[in-house]
């Protein structure tokens, strides 16, 4: 079951970077090329997908030294579909760059560094070992840094510093993590952590670890107490940065709390207690952040956090049935999210603002875009039968069943608060008659060349076949997502393809 | 050991809780620095053992260091300090556009009548 394959994501995202940065002088060459490179990228991923599907688990380890000395690269269905989603993110943000991205910002190598920040997001979905999650973590939030501040300007900077605090603060918790976990039991291989934590006597220590992990990947996706950078940086950077940002880098917080929570650490009903309070609260804070919010950006970074809270959820209940919801969200929405932000570039595109106050009057001047522009708003929503239904159902049945009512309410309660949102959003830009008429000046939509159009519009129409057919075909995902689920609720399979017995 | 890697935490937090940018960076450093010392010190120190086997012998009979929490040492102490050399830049650059080094007055992007 070796296969050095799975590493081709991790190395064809390297390549193309660096390919692109050989063609630091010409940007229109690297908008072509970009685009071109994230389709195979794509093609591989799902190549990889497909095999992972219908093989089972496939690892390799690094210079064939034997697990759980070297490090481990793993690609699990879990792993693949991730790798596969974000390929699909990364293809429509890299379409959408070519039309959006100024000049300005494309001669400081925006697209090599978006490249290298799909690397590293490959890398951490892929690896086996914790240390090397750690540098792929590196790897992501420095080329996130890059991307958020180039450009350079006064807000850009201002949401920078808040951002690039807490990701340094994060990673220096997750380092201390490890730190105590090595110590604890002289591995970093998550497939042997699994084996070796259990049989640790300090359970104490083990929980303090278990706590700081909790904290770290808290930080990066931005739950409860620790969410407060999200909202003053993610509307700063332009639209398509927005839209990566908001699709994946959250998520990889959560992929990685998933994961260690299932492998690593068994939950006990103190740390699933724990996480389904901070799960409610996110929900909550996140949800009534929303309301308040005129910035169509700022409104979106607080439903993220709303939405970490359904996942954060579903890991607490730590059943089968709540796993598989908490994957059947993270898979829909990394597709949403990323279109939803694409969305807020094109209304800013046609309206000129951000502003709920000053937009409106959508659906009279671009009705067909304005139908297009529902399907990812009514999947974020929940309306049945786009994507966001499905996972709201299975995550409430697993509620449900657990009689834990108070989960129950919390989940409703936010998937009420996030319909009002998007039907706010949807009253004041698309149905409201437009007032205020910003200055002529204004680079128009209708000034874009029509090949820029094309390529703002296809990436959205893009993301939302793919919600479509989350939604539409929700038996083939829900399959996908209730393997997983049993993978992560019973890792001896994935321990015993790793450790190679 | 232990009693440093605990000034420098505690250190490190309290210039972060300062209001002032450099001295989030200083804070920043000292936590880093701490972590990495803390992977030293719980990859438990021994001095004046190399794990190096002799040629004589193919084990290592003896109690011997590990090297592999040098080498995650190794592998942190080259992030951090890339890490560290663009928060630095990062903080000039801003000083220079938002023309001050207080956090409490780099609220401009919380606000809500804020356009983005």
């Amino acid at each position: 079951m070796k296969d050095n394959l799975i590493i081709l994501p991790v190395l064809f995202q390297l390549f193309s970077a660096v390919v692109l940065l050989f063609m630091w002088n010409s940007t229109p060459r690297q908008k072509i090329t970009s685009v071109l490179l994230s389709l195979v990228s794509l093609a591989i991923s799902a190549y990889i997908f497909a095999n992972v599907y219908q093989t089972g688990i496939i690892s390799t380890q690094a210079g064939s030294w034997k697990a759980p000395f070297g490090i481990t690269f793993v690609a699990d269905l879990f792993s693949s579909t991730m790798v596969l989603i974000s390929s699909v993110a990364g293809l429509a943000v890299s379409v959408f760059s070519t039309a959006t991205i100024g000049k300005n910002r494309l001669r400081f190598g925006y697209f090599p560094v978006l490249h290298f920040l799909i690397m590293g997001l490959n890398g951490a979905f892929l690896t086996g070992d914790i240390f090397n999650l750690y540098v792929w973590f590196e790897i992501i939030i420095i080329a996130s840094f890059v991307l958020i501040t180039i450009g350079g300007e006064k807000d850009q900077l201002e949401g920078a510093m808040k951002y690039v605090t807490m990701n340094l603060l994060a990673s220096s918790i997750f380092l201390t993590a490890i730190a105590m976990l090595y110590g604890l039991t002289g591995s970093l291989n998550m497939a042997d952590l699994s084996l070796r934590v259990a049989e640790v006597q300090n359970r104490g220590l083990v929980n303090v670890t278990a706590m700081l992990f909790f904290v770290g990947f808290g930080i990066k996706s931005a739950i409860f107490p620790l969410y407060f950078w999200l909202p003053a940086s993610y509307h700063t950077p332009p639209f398509a940065v927005s839209a990566i940002f908001g699709g994946l880098l959250t998520k990889v917080g959560v992929y990685a709390m998933l994961r260690i929570f299932t492998l690593v650490f068994e939950m006990d009903a103190f740390l699933s207690n724990l996480i389904l309070v901070i799960a409610i609260l996110t929900m909550l804070t996140g949800g009534l952040g929303a309301l308040i919010q005129n910035n169509i950006r700022r409104m979106l970074a607080y439903l993220i956090i709303c939405h970490i809270g359904f996942m954060i959820a579903g890991l607490g209940m730590s059943t089968t049935l709540s796993f598989s919801g908490a994957l059947y969200y993270l898979i829909h929405d990394i597709v949403v999210k990323t279109n939803i932000f694409l969305v807020a570039g094109l209304i800013f595109a046609i309206c000129g603002t951000e502003n709920l106050k000053m937009a409106g009057g959508l659906y009279a001047s671009h009705p067909k875009l304005s139908l297009l522009m529902a399907i990812p708003l009514f999947s974020l929503a929940g309306i049945p039968p786009l994507s966001g239904f499905w996972p709201k159902l299975t995550l409430i049945k697993a509620s449900f069943v657990q009689e834990d009512y108070v989960v129950f309410t919390f989940i409703l309660l936010a998937s009420f608060v996030t319909l009002f949102v998007l039907a706010r959003l949807w009253a004041e830009v698309f149905w409201k008659k437009r007032e205020h008429i910003s200055n002529d000046d204004f680079f128009c939509f209708n000034d874009y060349l029509p090949k820029e159009k094309a390529a703002m519009v296809f990436p959205v129409i893009f993301l939302a076949a793919i919600s479509l057919f989350l939604g539409l075909g929700a038996e083939f995902i829900n399959n996908i997502a209730w393997q997983i689920a049993s993978e992560l609720s019973d890792p001896s399979k994935y321990i015993d393809i790793v450790l190679g017995n | 050991m232990a009693i440093m890697i605990g000034v420098l935490y505690a250190a490190g937090i309290y210039m972060i809780l300062r209001r002032s940018m450099v001295k989030l960076i200083i804070g920043l450093t000292f936590l880093g620095n701490g972590a990495n010392l803390l992977i030293f010190l719980l990859g438990r120190i021994t001095k004046g053992k190399p794990p190096i086997i002799p040629s004589d012998a193919s084990l290592l009979s003896d109690v011997y260091a590990d090297p592999v929490p040098q080498a995650l040492i190794l592998t942190a102490i080259v992030i951090s300090f890339g890490l560290q050399a663009f928060a630095i830049i990062l903080v000039k650059k801003a000083y220079e556009v938002v023309k001050t080094d207080d956090m409490d007055q780099m609220n401009n992007t919380d606000r809500d009548d804020h356009e983005g």
